[in-house]
C-alpha cells in the first residue's frame, strides 16, 4: 500500500527547529515525545495552521504544501479532520449541529461516512439535542470526533484528545478511537507523549525528540530499541508483546496467553478463546536466573537469551532478552556483574505480572 | 416621539455594517495606521458635540466638501432633514457601537474559529457562521448603547440638521424647545417621562435579550 502521507518539513519560531520527515500508512501512527518535542507544530502544520518555512506535505497523491512549488493549501481545502485537546465545540450550536457542520459543506457524494453511522459509533444519541456546555469532558471530545470524522477528511489529526480527561474518562473513550483506527479507513495521526495509549493505539509510531524525528517505525519493534529508551521509556514502558487468549482455566481461575514460541499465565480474562490482544510486560516486573529455577511460585517462567544490555538510571542496568518474543529486565548492575550477563548468555526470565491494558483488536 | 424613534433606529441601522467592520479590523488586525484609525473613531467621544455637528455641516450641507457633489448627483441633501438628524446620531453613538464590538471580538475564542476552519469553512463562512454568533451578545450591547445614544443626541443635531418641527425636532430638540417658553411646563414633563420610560424600556429589552442569548451560548 502507498503511503498515506508523507510529510518532510521544517519550521523555525524562536529558540527551536522543528525539521521532521515521516510517512504514515493506513491505521494509527501516534506522533510520540515529550512536551516542547515539537508534535502540535507537526499536525499543525499538517493542518494548515502552521506554515512551515520549508518543505512538502502530500495526502494520498494530493500535495497539500509544497514550498519550493509555492503550494500551500488554506485549512479548509486540506480534507484533515483535527480533534484537537481542548474539544472546541461550538457554543452556539447543539450536538446535532456541531456534528453536522462539515458535514454540510461537503458535496453530497463525499458524504461518505454517515450521520447515523458516527453517532452509533460514538455512542452519542443521547446528546444530539444539547448545547456543548451541557456535555462532560469525555461527551464534548466524542462529539468532536464525530464532528472531525463527519466532514469526512482524509486524513484525521488528533492532538492528545484525552490529555484533559481523567482516567475513567479516557477508558471510555480510548476504545472509540481504536476501533476508528480499524473501521473507519481514515488514517489517523495521534499525538501523545502517554505511553499507555502509544501501546494501545499504534500501528506505526514515530519518536519526536527536540524537532527532529528519533525513530519511526513499527510500534513492537521500535519499543525494543535499546537507543529509544531515553525517549520512549523503553524498558520503563515494558515490553509489548501480541498475544492470543489460548484457554481458560477455570479450577484456578486463569487464562493462558499464547504467543510466538510460549505462553503467559495471567488472572482470568473475559474473553472468549481465540481473542487477540496486546499486552505489557514491564521491565521491573521480570527477574532473571541462570539456571532454570525449581520450587518457586512464580508461574510465568521463560527460557531464552540475553540480546543486550543498557545502563538505565542509578545502580540499574536494563537487559533485553529473546525469550520468542523480545523482553526488558531491569536489575541491578551488581546482579548483571554476578550473573556474568553478555549477549548470548542463556537466561530464565520469571515474569512476575502482565499488565494487560491494550487493546483486543489485533493489528 | 415616532420621528426620534425613527431616527435612532435609522442611525442604528445605517451604522451597524460599519461598526461591525471597524469593530472587527481593530480587534483582528494590526495595520499601519491602526492607531489614527482608533483615534478617528473615537474622537466623537472627546469632541463637543457641536463641534461634530458644524463639522457634519462643513462636509454635508449644501456648500459641503461632499454635500454639493451629493446633491448634484443624486440629489441629495442631508443637511436639515431627518437623515441629516440620523447621521448625526450615528456619528455621535459610533465609539460606543464599535467599542462593544471591538470587545466582544476579542473575547472569542479564536482557536473555535481554527477550528471551523478544519471542518471546511472558508474564512468568509467563518466568519458568518462562528464569529458573528459569538459576537451577538456584544453586537445587542452595541446596539442598545448605540440607540440610546442616539436618542439622547442633541448637540450634533441641532448643528446640522437644527430643529425643524416634524422633519428634525428629535425628542430632546423638543424638550429643550418646550422648556423655553414659561408656560409648557406640563410639556415638559411630559416629554421628560417618555424620554424616561423609552430608556427604561430599552434597558429592560436589551436586559431580557440579552439573558436569552447568554443561555444559548451557555456562557
Amino acid at each position: 500500500m502507498p503511503a498515506a502521507i508523507s510529510v518532510r518539513l521544517r519550521h523555525e519560531v524562536p529558540g527551536f527547529v522543528l525539521d521532521v520527515g515521516f510517512e504514515a500508512a493506513q491505521g494509527i501512527t501516534v506522533l510520540f515525545g515529550r512536551s516542547g518535542a515539537g508534535k502540535t507544530m507537526v499536525v499543525d502544520a499538517l493542518a494548515g495552521l502552521v506554515r512551515p518555512s520549508a518543505g512538502r506535505i502530500a495526502l494520498g497523491g494530493r500535495v497539500l504544501f509544497d514550498r519550493d512549488a509555492g503550494i500551500d493549501l488554506a485549512p479548509e481545502r486540506r480534507r484533515i479532520g483535527y480533534v484537537f485537546q481542548d474539544s472546541r465545540l461550538f457554543p452556539h450550536l447543539s450536538v446535532a449541529n456541531n456534528l453536522r457542520y462539515g458535514w454540510r459543506r461537503l458535496a453530497p457524494a463525499e458524504r461518505r461516512i454517515g450521520f447515523d453511522r458516527v453517532v452509533a459509533l460514538l455512542g452519542i444519541e443521547a446528546l444530539l439535542g444539547r448545547r456543548p456546555h451541557r456535555l462532560s469532558g469525555g461527551e464534548r471530545q466524542r462529539v468532536a470526533i464525530g464532528r472531525a470524522l463527519l466532514a469526512n477528511p482524509e486524513l484525521l489529526l488528533m492532538d492528545e484528545p484525552l490529555a484533559s480527561l481523567d482516567r475513567p474518562r479516557r477508558d471510555e473513550i480510548l476504545p472509540f478511537i481504536e476501533q476508528l483506527g480499524h473501521d473507519a479507513g481514515v488514517p489517523i495521526i495521534y499525538v501523545t507523549h502517554a505511553v499507555d495509549e502509544l501501546v494501545r493505539l499504534a500501528t506505526t509510531v514515530v519518536v519526536l525528540e527536540r524537532g527532529t524525528v528519533v525513530a519511526a517505525g513499527p510500534l513492537e519493534a521500535t519499543m525494543l530499541r535499546p537507543d529509544l529508551a531515553p525517549y520512549i521509556g523503553g524498558a520503563e514502558a515494558g515490553a509489548v508483546v501480541a498475544v492470543t487468549v489460548a484457554r481458560h482455566d477455570p479450577a484456578y481461575a486463569l487464562t493462558h496467553l499464547a504467543f510466538a514460541g510460549g505462553e503467559l499465565v495471567v488472572p482470568r480474562l473475559d474473553l472468549p478463546e481465540g481473542a487477540r490482544l496486546r499486552v505489557r510486560i514491564h521491565a521491573r516486573d521480570v527477574a532473571l536466573a541462570r539456571v532454570e529455577p525449581a520450587a518457586i511460585s512464580t508461574l510465568n517462567v521463560l527460557c531464552g537469551k540475553v540480546t543486550a544490555i543498557a545502563p538505565a538510571e542509578g545502580p540499574q542496568v536494563d537487559v533485553l532478552i529473546d525469550v520468542g518474543i523480545l523482553l526488558w529486565a531491569r536489575i541491578t548492575r551488581k546482579s548483571a556483574v554476578a550473573l556474568e550477563l553478555a549477549a548470548g548468555t542463556p537466561i530464565h526470565a520469571l515474569v512476575k505480572s502482565v499488565a494487560v491494558d491494550a487493546g483486543l483488536q489485533a493489528r | 416621539m415616532t420621528l426620534s424613534l425613527q431616527v435612532a433606529a435609522w442611525s442604528v441601522a445605517g451604522s451597524l455594517p460599519f461598526a461591525v467592520a471597524i469593530g472587527w479590523l481593530l480587534a483582528r488586525h494590526d495595520f499601519p495606521g491602526k492607531a489614527l484609525l482608533d483615534g478617528i473613531v473615537h474622537l466623537p467621544l472627546v469632541l463637543p458635540p457641536v463641534a461634530v455637528g458644524y463639522l457634519l455641516l462643513l462636509l454635508f450641507g449644501r456648500q459641503g466638501l461632499i454635500g454639493v457633489p451629493l446633491h448634484d448627483a443624486f440629489g441629495i441633501t442631508l443637511a436639515f432633514t431627518w437623515q441629516g438628524a440620523a447621521i448625526a446620531a450615528a456619528v455621535m453613538a459610533f465609539p460606543l457601537f464599535v467599542r462593544a464590538l471591538r470587545l466582544s471580538f476579542e473575547a472569542i475564542d479564536r482557536r473555535i474559529e481554527v477550528a471551523a476552519r478544519t471542518l471546511g469553512a472558508g474564512p468568509l463562512d467563518t466568519f458568518a457562521s462562528v464569529t458573528l454568533p459569538l459576537a451577538a451578545p456584544g453586537l445587542l450591547a452595541g446596539i442598545v448603547l448605540a440607540f440610546a445614544r442616539a436618542l439622547g443626541e442633541f448637540g450634533a443635531t441641532i448643528a446640522f440638521a437644527a430643529s425643524i418641527p416634524g422633519e428634525t425636532r428629535t425628542l430632546p430638540l423638543a424638550l429643550y424647545a418646550v422648556m423655553q417658553s414659561p408656560d409648557n411646563e406640563e410639556a415638559a414633563v411630559r416629554l421628560m417621562a417618555l424620554s424616561f420610560a423609552i430608556a427604561v424600556a430599552a434597558l429592560l429589552a436589551a436586559e431580557g435579550l440579552s439573558r436569552r442569548i447568554a443561555r444559548w451560548l451557555g456562557t
